[in-house]
């Protein structure tokens, strides 16, 4: 690729990048194909995607999302337990699978002309598996270890996880990615087949393809793997929107830790839900003038400047399917405590709400985000993801071409429109980790958060 | 007609040599007028270029000061040329660059991704020269560089992972310079003073101690000229000593520290391979069968899939300068650890026993060779591969030998190896967790 080749795409570099050859297919069984061609090395990756994640699940079955995603490698009748993964890796490639609040995906990465073998599996797994009793019992541990490993003895990521439980009410963003633990213990084998039955369709999902390939031959591969594959009928998920906040949310998580830490969010609109189309891309460009690197206002005013904290961040994603939180967080510096912190962001989301951002900082921004669409594809796995995402969340992968447009469009009067409209007191939640004693003499009073049996 | 069939002779060899261009990045390498080293792949399908300049200046250089490395290289750009670390971190950010850094126990670094556009480029690399030839140190940033790096350590002690891994290379390595973190202790890090950081930089950050990395849409001329400007600006200096060798252990050493999680983490292994060692591809490939081929590796399969016990149970070697670690570990709720760590230890004497079976072997090689292209597959990936294979002096044809190597381990190699290279009598077992009623520590 980077030889004689090279030569030849260096001339087309630009053109390449402003006319990404991206094809849009549908089978007849509602499964819709995207490929993006991307010929700088012999590989590609496939990605199913479905419409299913932790907020289309509601109390008592949280967590089933991704102990399914487990399952899906515990096989079906034509490819036994430990066939998938055993093939995938004879055939030199990389699998995995990941759960969020809005999707569950499962991708392989290989050599090209692999694609048949990941695609064979894929389809195989979508309408056939097993799910038996006593891998169930297993997987359902591995996940409890899971949850362990990730929250229980995370401090940090406790304090998250009860914060979101705070912050929403009726919104189905409350509930863990990874569940409940009790929830987990009292999973039923016919719960997971329920779940299976009810999202997993060819008409539930989009297979996203990007790499060395050629997108006819690859539709025709869809067609003959994934074509014979019947529909069911999905029930959408109810819209279960967020109740009006009324007023600002305060909680304290207790857990053994060393450091404090601070999470404060406000909800704000994503792009699906927002009144006006441009405030989801000026609420990015807000983000990125709090924390776009390290030139932006918390890391030169509260890291460095002031040094009132050690660490600080603000991030918002308008690619979330309901609507979501505008975050700033961060641990205190030595000889500051959380309610310094909380005073200085406090301080911070005034001055985005009375001032408009500089000229200058606008710049940076977009100059960041120009920049970052060029880096982004330098990794074809970044750009199956993007494309996914948008798709599965109810959006169109063309938005991924569309988003620079709108990042150039935003000015600094809808910077700080959005800061006054979302910015509010009453839009806030606070959660502050007050760290309990590590020393093995004095066990924690709220260890595990009662999670643990 | 002999025009005709030289065409079609040129057609197939530019045919072939687009195919053997396409598995491959072609190395260019070359020394600086100064002396420094350079590998250079020239890509240009996105405009976009890597440059990354690697340092024998890691933590194991730290000496008598540990974290002097990892604070050394995190204040170069807060303060260089007179500009302050706003004006660096502006100076890169509104052209769109990234700039990076960072310091493990061999390794210190500092890179900048940019656009190849040459009003981005060329600002965001002359800004990149200062950082790395001109740092200021100044005292202010330095004092708050230094409370952030306690910061740093409080966190840790909060993480059982990263407790249980300092006990781990302690264990390892005794009075050897890998047997520290790189990130120190308190006390280290709060003896250390910016005479020492500019004493520490001006030993190891220059020209003969540096390799020079470049990946992207620029030409051979134009990676010579970036290549001479940065690291000729360097004071020439001297190569790093070479780092004394890793005495084999001697006793098995079995720790529990206890700490109030619901899980125990617990790491396991000895002093492993260095960079180029004879066994290196034999015991790579007999450890992707044991722990390092994920969910289809037998330690996996014996803890995870088959029991539930973990969520993840692994093992990997570290090939460094020496011999870096080989570590076997996993998690599991403090009640199991018992259990978990015996099937662990039989999974591995098992291996040393018998070895893997052909068919093991067979699909392992599979994987990694018909994995290979995945290895190479962007410029972030061959930049990585660029910085190991010049900074651990390894061969030009590393990567084109590299499958053939793979492809030429049996499973005698393997047993043999094993039972040379892994002894299980002798390892440091670390477990950090909670009490549990069949714990006899507790």
């Amino acid at each position: 690729m980077r030889g004689l080749l090279a030569l030849v795409l260096g001339l087309f570099a630009t053109a390449l990048l402003a006319n990404q050859a991206v094809h849009e297919y549908k089978l007849d069984n509602g499964l819709k194909l995207i490929v993006k061609e991307d010929h700088r090395a012999p590989i590609m990756v496939s990605q199913v995607w479905y419409k299913v994640g932790s907020s289309y699940e509601h109390d008592g079955i949280t967590g089933i999302s991704h102990v399914l995603e487990h399952m899906m490698f515990k096989g079906t009748k034509a490819h036994p337990n430990g066939e998938f993964s055993e093939t995938i890796a004879e055939n030199g490639g990389r699998e995995n699978a990941f759960t969020s609040q809005d999707y569950t995906a499962y991708f392989q990465t290989m050599e090209k002309s692999r694609l048949p073998v990941s695609f064979e599996l894929e389809a195989d797994r979508m309408r056939n598996l097993t799910i038996p009793d006593d891998e169930v019992l297993k997987e359902v541990k591995v996940v409890m270890e899971e949850r362990r490993m990730r929250t229980e003895d995370n401090p940090q990521s406790l304090t998250y996880e009860q914060f979101k439980a705070t912050a929403y009410t009726s919104s189905p963003y409350r509930i863990p990615i990874i569940g409940w633990m009790d929830d987990l213990e009292n999973l039923q084998v016919d719960d997971l087949r329920a779940w299976y039955q009810k999202w997993y369709a060819p008409n539930n999902a989009t297979l996203v393809v990007v790499g060395d390939v050629d997108p006819d031959e690859v539709y025709a591969q869809a067609k003959k793997h994934f074509g014979p594959l019947k529909t069911s009928e999905i029930v959408p998920v109810k819209p279960r929107v967020e109740i009006t906040q009324r007023g600002r949310k305060d909680i304290r998580v207790e857990a053994p830790a060393k450091l404090p830490y601070l999470i404060m969010g406000y909800k704000a609109p994503v792009a699906l839900t927002a009144e006006q189309d441009w405030e989801p891309y000026a609420l990015d460009v807000l983000a990125g003038i709090l924390d776009g690197g390290d030139s932006a206002r918390l890391a030169s005013e509260l890291v460095r400047g002031k040094a009132i904290a050690a660490s600080a961040g603000a991030s918002y994603d308008g690619y979330d399917r309901l609507e979501t939180l505008f975050l700033l967080s961060g641990t205190p510096a030595t000889g500051h405590t959380i309610a310094d912190l909380e005073k200085a962001l406090l301080e911070q989301v005034k001055r985005v709400r009375e001032t408009p951002a500089t000229g200058k900082e606008l710049d940076r921004v977009k100059a960041q985000l120009r920049a970052e669409k060029v880096y982004e594809q330098d990794s074809i796995f970044y750009q199956a993801m993007q494309m996914g995402i948008l798709e599965t969340i109810g959006l169109s992968w063309k938005d991924a071409d569309t988003f620079l447009e709108r990042i150039e469009a935003v000015t600094a009067d809808q910077v700080q429109a959005v800061a006054r409209k979302y910015l509010l007191p009453e839009r806030l939640t606070v959660a502050e980790l007050v760290p309990q004693p590590i020393d093995p003499k004095h066990p924690p009073r709220t260890g595990g958060a009662g999670h643990v049996r | 007609m002999v025009k005709c069939y030289g065409r079609l002779m040129l057609a197939v060899l530019a045919l072939f040599q687009v195919a053997a261009a396409h598995a491959l990045p072609e190395i260019q390498s070359w020394k600086t007028d100064k002396g420094a080293k350079v590998l250079f792949v020239e890509a240009h399908e996105l405009p976009m270029v890597d440059v990354r300049i690697v340092f024998d200046a890691g933590g194991a250089r730290d000496g008598k000061q540990p974290g002097i490395a990892s604070l050394t290289n995190a204040l170069l750009d807060q303060g260089a040329a007179g500009l302050n670390a706003d004006q660096i971190a502006q100076g890169f950010e509104q052209l769109g660059s990234n700039l990076g850094g960072g310091s493990e126990r061999d390794m210190a670094w500092v890179s900048v991704r940019s656009l190849t556009d040459s009003k981005l480029l060329k600002p965001s690399l002359e800004l990149f020269g200062k950082v790395l030839s001109r740092p200021d140190f100044p005292q202010a940033d330095f004092e708050r560089e230094q409370k952030r790096s306690l910061i740093g350590l409080e966190y840790q002690k909060q993480k059982p992972k990263s407790i249980a891994s300092k006990a781990f290379y302690e264990g390892l390595y005794g009075d050897h310079p890998y047997a520290h973190d790189p990130s120190g202790t308190e006390a280290s890090i709060k003896a250390l003073t910016t005479d020492a950081l500019r004493k520490f930089y001006q030993r190891y950050y220059v020209t003969h101690n540096a390799t020079v990395v470049i990946v992207g849409d620029v030409s051979r001329k134009q990676a010579q000229a970036i290549a001479a400007d940065l690291a000729d600006a360097l004071a020439e200096g001297d190569r790093a000593p070479a780092l004394p060798e890793v005495a084999a252990l001697q006793a098995g050493q079995d720790t529990f520290i206890e700490h109030p999680t619901s899980q125990s983490h617990v790491l396991m292994g000895g002093p492993g391979i260095k960079r180029g060692d004879a066994d290196y591809f034999t015991l790579y490939v007999g450890n992707h069968i044991l722990g390092g081929s994920g969910l289809v590796s037998r330690i996996s399969q014996e803890i995870r899939e088959k029991r539930g016990l973990s969520y993840s149970a692994y093992s990997y070697f570290v090939p460094m300068k020496r011999k870096g670690p080989y570590t076997l570990g996993f998690q599991t709720r403090n009640d199991q650890r018992e259990e978990a760590r015996t099937v662990l230890r039989e999974t591995l004497q098992t291996f040393i026993d018998k070895g893997p079976t052909e068919k093991e072997l067979q699909s392992s090689k599979n994987n990694i060779v018909g994995g290979f292209p995945l290895r190479v597959s962007s410029n972030a990936k061959i930049a990585e591969y660029l910085a190991v294979i010049g900074f651990y002096d390894l061969p030009l044809d590393y990567l084109s030998q590299f499958t053939a190597k793979v492809e030429a381990v049996s499973v005698e190699q393997i047993r043999d190896a094993y039972r040379r290279r892994v002894h299980p009598d002798r390892m440091v077992t670390i477990t950090v967790g909670g009490p549990s009623k069949s714990d006899p520590e507790s």
